[in-house]
């Protein structure tokens, strides 16, 4: 039996949405170099929908598939949605992954709620300085 | 396909499964038995133990048949420590980069009460003898460093630090399982007193290996039972195994020199070719390295990602990634030689064979080299790293 299930590799070999997002509107990193995984999501977000979402991932296979399918389910969804995100629906979509590579899909929903935790904040702080950007 | 992860398994050889088949269908009989039938498998035992002997300068009797490098490794440690503890001596010297058939049964000793120094592996990941030298002291009752490292391939100085321990009269050890059929070995010129090898790192059978101890060393048993390998080593005796570890070990010995410089040449040539990836650095001496052995650092990826995609181009190869290692942390040998953690997770190792061709060598230089490039075009690491954000490492 191969490590991952054919959902991982495909995810893996033809990730959807990498790249980055020059005019984002939320931005998140989580994990560090030491542990071997880094996720970075790239979000833009119109009217608390998302409209387009990106990754760069640095990581092992699951890693990357995670991210990749995290952004697929949250992709054109309401910021209310995506904040329910769970590592356990992300691991489920890609019909699992192996126990000792359940973090990979944790930090996905770490990464996505990050930049969505950035979002809540530049929008609060528009809101509250106005124009003035001091 | 081309398979570059011969320090992991090798293929057995032609003459080896005609060995092994052979000796499966004609001499399944029990050599303990004294029945012809019986004598006979006795006798492709003896006729192994001779072979197996003469390739590695020991006499017959000095060779105790195992299941394989880590039950060498495992006995050849505990039955110095056992002779170590019976005249007071309970320090061991070691290295940090062993392979942790050796690393976890001196934790094992240390848990008992031994006193356990690893030494320095150095940026090169070689041993310096002077600091073997240093480090022996009243009570050391073993020295064991393996003669070529697993994943980075660096040879030893085996035959200086056998010197000093001959003439400080300390055992020692030498894991000769990526060395053996591979590089010369002589127990006798190399001043080895315990040795450790196993059969499918050169083209042998899974599951069988030997040890060497030199006459006069006192074994202690792993496996109690029947008085096979002289009471040392309980069990009906692998006859098929031994005999086509033997028939492999004389083939690899005989091609040896010939298969290393072709080795040599395709190494140095892959080196050059990887070389070429910008932040890429070159794991380990360049020169005293096992022919087969070429380990590289990427900086911006991690180890298994590019594994994956190799295999998805034909190659397979290995990483000292913490992902393909199932725990947190990438390779203690890569540690060992001061590779941080950021960069040690993006290694790869590539192992290859005799029979490697020009052709293939060029085909991996291009396949890593494309599979690195695209890995970090979408590495947040990279991206840092190339706007300056981050210094690199390498």
């Amino acid at each position: 039996m191969a490590l991952y299930s054919e959902k991982v590799m495909d995810h893996f070999r033809n990730p959807r949405n990498v790249g980055v997002i020059e005019d984002a509107n939320g931005i998140g990193e989580v994990g560090n170099a030491k542990c071997g995984d880094i996720m970075k999501m790239y979000l833009k977000i119109e009217d608390d929908i998302i409209r387009d979402v990106k990754f760069e991932t640095f990581g092992c296979g699951s890693a990357i598939a995670s991210s990749s399918m995290a952004t697929e389910l949250i992709k054109g969804k309401p910021v209310a949605d995506a904040m329910k995100l769970t590592n356990k629906a992300v691991a489920e979509a890609l019909d699992g992954l192996p126990d000792y590579k359940m973090h990979c899909s944790v930090l996905a929903e770490e990464a996505i709620q990050s930049a969505l935790e950035d979002y809540e904040k530049r929008k609060a702080r528009s809101a509250g300085a106005g124009s003035s950007n001091s | 396909m081309i398979y570059a992860d011969n320090a992991a398994t090798t293929k057995m050889s032609e003459s080896a499964i005609h060995t092994m088949t052979t000796l499966l269908n004609e001499s399944w009989g029990n050599p303990s038995s004294l029945y012809l039938h019986g004598q006979k498998a006795k006798e492709v035992l003896e006729k192994a133990r001779e072979e197996i002997a003469a390739v590695i300068g020991a006499q017959p009797r000095e060779i105790t048949f195992t299941s394989g490098g880590s039950e060498a490794d495992n006995q050849a440690i505990l039955s110095a420590a056992e002779s170590g503890r019976l005249k007071g001596k309970r320090h061991i010297i070691s290295t940090a980069f062993e392979h942790h058939a050796v690393l976890h049964t001196l934790n094992k000793l240390k848990k008992q009460g031994f006193d356990i120094t690893l030494l320095d592996v150095h940026e090169n990941g070689i041993i310096l003898p002077s600091e073997v030298k240093e480090a022996i002291r009243e009570d050391t009752c073993l020295v064991t460093i393996m003669y070529a490292n697993n994943e980075i391939g660096t040879i030893q100085p085996i035959r200086e630090i056998g010197a000093i321990c001959r003439e400080r009269n300390v055992l020692f050890h030498t894991d000769a399982v990526q060395a053996i059929g591979h590089i010369p070995v002589n127990v006798g010129e190399d001043n080895i007193d315990m040795l450790s090898s196993s059969a499918h790192k050169f083209h042998g059978p899974k599951g069988v290996g030997f040890l060497y101890s030199r006459k006069g060393i006192r074994l202690s048993n792993l496996i109690e039972g029947g008085a096979q390998e002289r009471g040392k080593r309980a069990g009906t005796e692998n006859v098929p195994g031994i005999g086509a570890m033997a028939a492999a070990l004389k083939e690899a010995n005989a091609n040896m020199a010939e298969n290393a410089a072709h080795m040599i040449q395709m190494r140095d040539k892959l080196i050059e070719g990887l070389r070429q990836i910008p932040h890429s650095a070159l794991n380990g001496d360049e020169h005293q390295r096992l022919p087969g052995n070429v380990n590289f650092c990427f900086e911006g990826i991690e180890g298994e990602s590019l594994l994956l995609l190799l295999d998805d181009k034909g190659i397979q190869a290995s990483s000292g990634s913490a992902c393909t290692s199932g725990s947190l942390d990438p390779s203690h040998v890569l540690l060992a030689i001061g590779r941080v953690h950021d960069v040690a997770h993006g290694s790869l190792r590539l192992s290859i064979g005799e029979d490697i061709t020009q052709a293939e060598v060029d085909e991996i230089i291009r396949s890593v080299t494309e599979v690195v490039t695209y890995l970090r075009s979408f590495s947040p690491i990279w991206r840092d790293l190339m706007a300056g954000k981050k210094e690199f490492i390498l």
